[in-house]
C-alpha cells in the first residue's frame, strides 16, 4: 500500500469513527440476547426498539447494511480495505449489525457473481434496503449431508416451471417473503447435473409450511411445501441444470458467515461471567481452577481463530485462498461456538438451568446453549466439512 | 468383589427395566412437561414404585424396606436414566432415606424411615446456596433461639422442594463458610412458618425448588446427628447422592449410546447407511470404550460405598470411597456430555428437534453434571485427596 493509501484509509478510520460515535445509539453497542433483538427486515419487518429502527436506519441511509456492495445496489461501494476498517471500527465499539438476513450473507453474493442485470437490479436494492426476507430452501428430508440428491421437482410448462416438493429445516420460512431454492430441473441426469437455483416468492399459490419446534424450545424453522407452484423461468439464476455451481458458491459464502459465531463473543469475556457465579480467591482468580484453564485454553483458541478469519478475509482479497477454506473455518467457528457456552453453561451452574423465571429472562442462556448445538450442523455438518477439507484441499485418496 | 452384577441384582434390573420401560418411558416426562404436571413425577407410579419395594431399597428390613446396599439402588438408578423418569428415587430413596438412616436417633429412623418405604413421605436434602455445588460453603444460618434454633437463608437445587413432606437442610450453627466444623443438618417441615418455596422449572424438566428460611423456629429434636458436627455425614450422604447419579448418568449415556447406534444402522445419505462412513464408526467406537470405562469406574464406586458400611466407616474405607466417587461422578459427567453431544450431532438436524427424545437426553445430562458437583469439581478433590 503506497504511502497516501495508507494515509486516505486513516482518514476513512477517523471519519468513520466520528460517524459511528455519533450515530449508534448506545443500546445498540452491545450483542443481540435474543433473536427479539436481532433486525431481520421483511415484508412484515417490526423493530423491536426505537433505538434498534434509528441504527438500521441510519446504515441503511449509508450503504452500510451491505458496506462491500456496489452503490448501484443499495450498498456503500467500500473497497476491501475499507470495509476492514469499518469491520473494526464497529466490533471496537461493540455495534451490532443494524441487518441480519440471509439475503446479505448468502443470497446477494450468488447474484452478485451469478445473477443477470434484471435480478441484480430486482432483488440486491431490496435486500440492502431490509425490505424482502429470504430463506433458503436447500435441505430436504432424505437430502442433508447428500444435498445434491434432492427430489423437488421442476417441470417445464411454457415460460413456467411448476414445482413440486417438499424442504425441511427451512430456517424462518415462516417469516420469510421470498425463498432461493434448488429445485431438479432434469431427473434423467446426473444429480450434480440436473439442479437448478431459483427464487419465488413465499406467497405464491401452493406454498405452506409448518414449523419446527427446536430443543431450545423455539421454532425457528419450518417444513416447506410446495404443490404445484408456478414460477417464470426468468427467475432461475444461473444456466438452467448448472444451479449447483451457485449452491456451491453460495454456501462458501453461508459457512464463511457461520464460522464467524466462533469470534462472536457474548459481550463480556468468560472469565469475568463465571466469576460473577464462581467468585474469586485472594489473588483475584477464578475460584475453580479447572474452569479457569478450561476458559483460559477457549481465550487462546479464539484469539487465534479472529486472526485466521481476518487472514482469510486478506487471502480471499489477495487471491490467495483455497475456495474450499471456508469449511476449514466453519468447522473449527462452530466448534469453538460451542464449547464457549458450554463453559457458559458450566459458569452458571444452578442459575443456567432454570428455564422458565423471570431471573433467568425465560432460560435465555440454556436456550441459546441448546441452539448452538445447531451450529456444526446447519450449513453443513462438521463431519461434512471435514471431508471437504481432506478432499479438496488435502487430495487424499477415495476422500 | 466381582464387578459384575449378581444373579439377584440382574433380577432386580430387569424388574426395574420391565415396569420403568413400560409405565414411564420418555413419553412419560414429556407428557408431565407438556401438561404443566403441577407434582412432576406420577404419584401413582410412585406408588406401584414402593409396592415393588424400591421406594425403600435402602431402608434397613426393621424399618419395612429392603435393606439393600447402594449397588442396588445404582442399578435402579441406571435404569431411571434410560427413560429419564422423574421420581422421588433420588431425592427420598437415596439421599433422605441414607441421611437418615446414618445420622438419625432411634426416634426420627422409625418416624421417618417406614413412611419412606411405604412411598407415603417425600422428602429431600438442601444443601446447594449458590450457583455451584460446594457444601463447605453452605452459610445458611442457625442460631441458638430458647430451647432449638432459628434457621435464616436460603437454598437452591432442592430436587423435589416443591413437593417434600421433609427437608434436611444444611445450616451453619458455628465457623464461617468454608469451614468443617460448624455445619448442622436440621429437619425443617415445609409447612413451617418462614419457610417460602418456589418451584423452578428447569431445562431438564424434573423437580427443584428454590426455599427461603426466614427465621424458621425448629425444636432442638429436629436436629440430625450432631450440632456443628455433620460434615463427615453429609461428605457420605452426598457422596451415595453422587454414586446415585453417576449411575443415572450412566443409563443416560447407555441409552443415547443405544439409539445413535440404531441410527447409523438406518439413516442413509449418498446412497450408504452413515453407519458405514468410518469418521462415524470410529466416533461410535470411541464412545462404546468411553461409556464401557465409566460404566466400570461407577460398579467400583457404588461398592466402595457398600464397603464403606460393612467395614463401620472405617476411616480407611471412607477415604477410598470416597476417591471412588469422585472418579465415578468426574467420569460420568464427561461421558454423558460427549455421549448426548455425539447423540444430537449424528441425528443431524433430526437431533435438534423437540419431536425427537435426544434433546431431553441432552437437557438432563446437564441437570446431572450440576447435581453434587460437576466433573471439575470432582477431579479437583481427586487432585486434593491425592495431595497435590
Ligand atoms: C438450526 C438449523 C437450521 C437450518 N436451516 C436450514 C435452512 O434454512 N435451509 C436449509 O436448506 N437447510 C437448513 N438446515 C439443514 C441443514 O443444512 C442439515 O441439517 C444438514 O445439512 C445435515 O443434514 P441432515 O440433517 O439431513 O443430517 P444427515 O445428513 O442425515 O447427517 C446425519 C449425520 O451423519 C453425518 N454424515 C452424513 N454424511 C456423512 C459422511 N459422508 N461422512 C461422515 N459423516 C456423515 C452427518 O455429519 C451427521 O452427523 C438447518 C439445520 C439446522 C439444525
Amino acid at each position: 500500500m503506497s504511502d497516501s493509501e495508507t494515509a486516505d484509509l486513516e482518514t476513512f478510520r477517523d471519519e468513520t469513527r466520528a460517524w459511528l460515535e455519533a450515530n449508534c445509539p448506545p443500546e445498540m453497542r452491545k450483542p443481540a440476547t435474543s433473536d427479539a433483538d436481532v433486525f431481520w427486515g421483511g415484508r412484515n419487518a417490526k423493530f423491536s426498539s426505537e433505538p434498534q429502527r434509528i441504527w438500521f436506519e441510519r446504515m441503511r441511509d449509508k450503504g452500510w447494511t451491505v458496506p462491500d456492495w456496489p452503490k448501484e445496489y443499495g450498498g456503500g461501494g467500500l473497497s476491501a480495505a475499507e470495509h476492514k476498517v469499518l469491520r473494526a471500527e464497529m466490533a471496537r465499539m461493540g455495534a451490532r449489525p443494524p441487518l441480519s438476513s440471509f439475503g446479505i450473507w448468502m443470497l446477494g453474493p450468488a447474484l452478485l457473481k451469478y445473477g443477470n442485470d434484471a435480478q441484480k437490479n430486482e432483488h440486491l436494492p431490496k435486500i440492502a434496503a431490509g425490505e424482502i426476507r429470504w430463506c433458503q430452501g436447500y435441505s430436504e428430508p432424505n437430502a442433508g449431508s447428500d444435498l445434491a440428491s434432492l427430489q423437488t421437482r421442476a417441470e417445464s410448462d411454457g415460460d413456467d416451471f411448476i414445482i413440486t416438493g417438499q424442504k425441511i429445516w427451512t430456517s424462518y420460512a415462516n417469516y420469510a417473503d421470498w425463498i432461493f431454492c434448488l429445485v431438479r430441473t432434469d431427473p434423467a441426469a446426473k444429480k450434480h447435473d440436473g439442479i437448478s437455483f431459483v427464487l419465488f416468492d413465499m406467497t405464491s399459490k401452493g406454498v405452506s409450511t409448518k414449523p419446527i419446534l427446536l430443543i431450545s424450545g423455539y421454532s425457528p424453522f419450518c417444513e416447506t411445501f410446495f404443490d404445484g407452484v408456478r414460477v417464470p423461468k426468468s427467475h432461475v439464476v444461473g444456466t438452467i441444470n448448472r444451479g449447483w455451481d451457485v449452491a456451491k458458491y453460495l454456501l462458501q459464502h453461508e459457512r464463511a458467515m457461520i464460522s464467524g459465531m466462533g469470534e462472536r463473543g457474548v459481550g463480556r469475556p468468560l472469565g469475568q461471567i463465571a466469576a460473577d457465579s464462581v467468585g474469586t480467591d485472594a489473588q483475584g482468580r477464578l475460584d475453580d481452577v479447572m474452569l479457569r484453564g478450561q476458559i483460559a485454553r477457549f481465550d487462546v483458541d479464539e484469539a487465534a481463530l479472529a486472526a485466521c478469519a481476518e487472514r482469510a478475509v486478506d487471502l480471499a482479497k489477495a487471491g490467495q485462498a483455497h475456495p474450499a477454506f471456508s469449511s476449514a473455518m466453519k468447522y473449527y467457528g462452530t466448534e469453538l461456538n460451542k464449547r464457549r457456552y458450554e463453559i457458559l453453561m458450566s459458569a452458571g451452574g444452578v442459575d443456567a438451568l432454570e428455564w422458565e423465571s423471570e431471573r433467568s429472562k425465560q432460560g435465555a442462556r440454556p436456550r441459546a446453549w441448546l441452539r448452538t448445538k445447531a451450529n456444526s450442523i446447519e450449513g453443513g455438518t462438521s463431519e461434512v466439512m471435514l471431508g471437504i477439507v481432506a478432499k479438496r484441499i488435502l487430495d487424499l485418496p477415495g476422500a | 468383589m466381582a464387578l459384575v452384577l449378581t444373579e439377584e441384582q440382574s433380577m432386580l434390573r430387569d424388574s426395574a427395566r420391565g415396569l420403568i420401560s413400560d409405565k414411564a418411558p420418555v413419553s412419560h416426562l414429556r407428557h408431565l412437561r407438556d401438561s404443566k404436571d403441577p407434582t412432576g413425577f406420577s404419584k401413582e407410579f410412585w406408588h406401584s414404585f414402593a409396592e415393588m419395594g424400591f421406594a425403600g431399597l435402602l431402608v434397613p428390613d426393621e424399618f419395612g424396606g429392603s435393606g439393600l446396599g447402594y449397588v442396588e439402588a445404582g442399578v435402579v438408578m441406571e435404569e431411571i436414566g434410560r427413560t429419564l423418569m422423574p421420581s422421588p428415587f433420588l431425592a427420598t430413596s437415596v439421599v433422605a432415606a441414607s441421611a437418615l438412616n446414618r445420622g438419625g436417633n432411634a426416634a426420627q429412623k422409625s418416624e421417618y424411615l417406614p413412611k419412606i418405604a411405604s412411598g407415603s413421605l417425600l422428602a429431600t436434602l438442601a444443601i446447594d446456596e449458590g450457583a455451584k455445588h460446594r457444601p463447605l460453603q453452605t452459610s445458611l444460618q442457625a442460631v441458638r433461639a430458647g430451647n432449638g434454633f432459628k434457621l435464616s437463608g436460603a437454598k437452591a437445587l432442592v430436587v423435589d422442594g416443591h413437593v417434600a413432606d421433609l427437608f434436611i437442610v444444611a445450616a451453619r450453627t458455628a465457623g464461617s463458610a468454608g469451614e468443617r466444623e460448624g455445619l448442622t443438618l436440621f429437619l425443617v417441615n415445609p409447612a413451617a412458618k418462614g419457610v417460602a418455596i418456589e418451584r423452578t422449572i428447569m431445562v431438564d424438566a424434573h423437580n427443584a425448588a428454590r426455599i427461603e428460611f426466614a427465621n424458621v423456629e425448629v425444636t432442638a429434636d429436629s436436629v440430625l446427628g450432631e450440632v456443628d458436627q455433620a460434615a463427615s455425614l453429609l461428605d457420605g450422604v452426598l457422596d451415595i447422592g453422587r454414586g446415585a447419579v453417576a449411575a443415572e448418568m450412566v443409563g443416560l449415556s447407555d441409552e443415547v449410546f443405544g439409539r445413535t447406534v440404531e441410527y447409523l444402522k438406518s439413516r442413509k445419505q449418498f446412497g450408504k447407511l452413515i453407519g458405514e462412513f468410518q469418521a462415524l464408526q470410529h466416533r461410535a467406537a470411541e464412545l462404546y470404550v468411553d461409556i464401557e470405562i465409566t460404566r466400570a469406574a461407577v460398579m467400583k464406586a457404588l461398592q466402595a460405598l457398600d464397603a464403606d458400611v460393612a467395614k463401620a466407616a472405617s476411616a480407611v474405607a471412607v477415604a477410598k470411597a470416597a476417591s471412588a466417587v469422585a472418579v465415578a461422578k468426574a467420569r460420568a459427567g464427561t461421558t454423558a456430555t460427549r455421549a448426548v453431544q455425539e447423540g444430537v450431532q449424528m441425528h443431524g438436524g433430526m437431533g435438534m428437534t423437540d419431536q425427537f427424545d435426544i434433546g431431553f437426553f441432552m437437557k438432563r445430562a446437564r441437570v446431572c453434571e450440576e447435581l453434587f458437583g460437576d466433573a471439575n469439581y470432582h477431579t479437583e478433590q481427586l487432585a486434593r485427596a491425592r495431595g497435590y
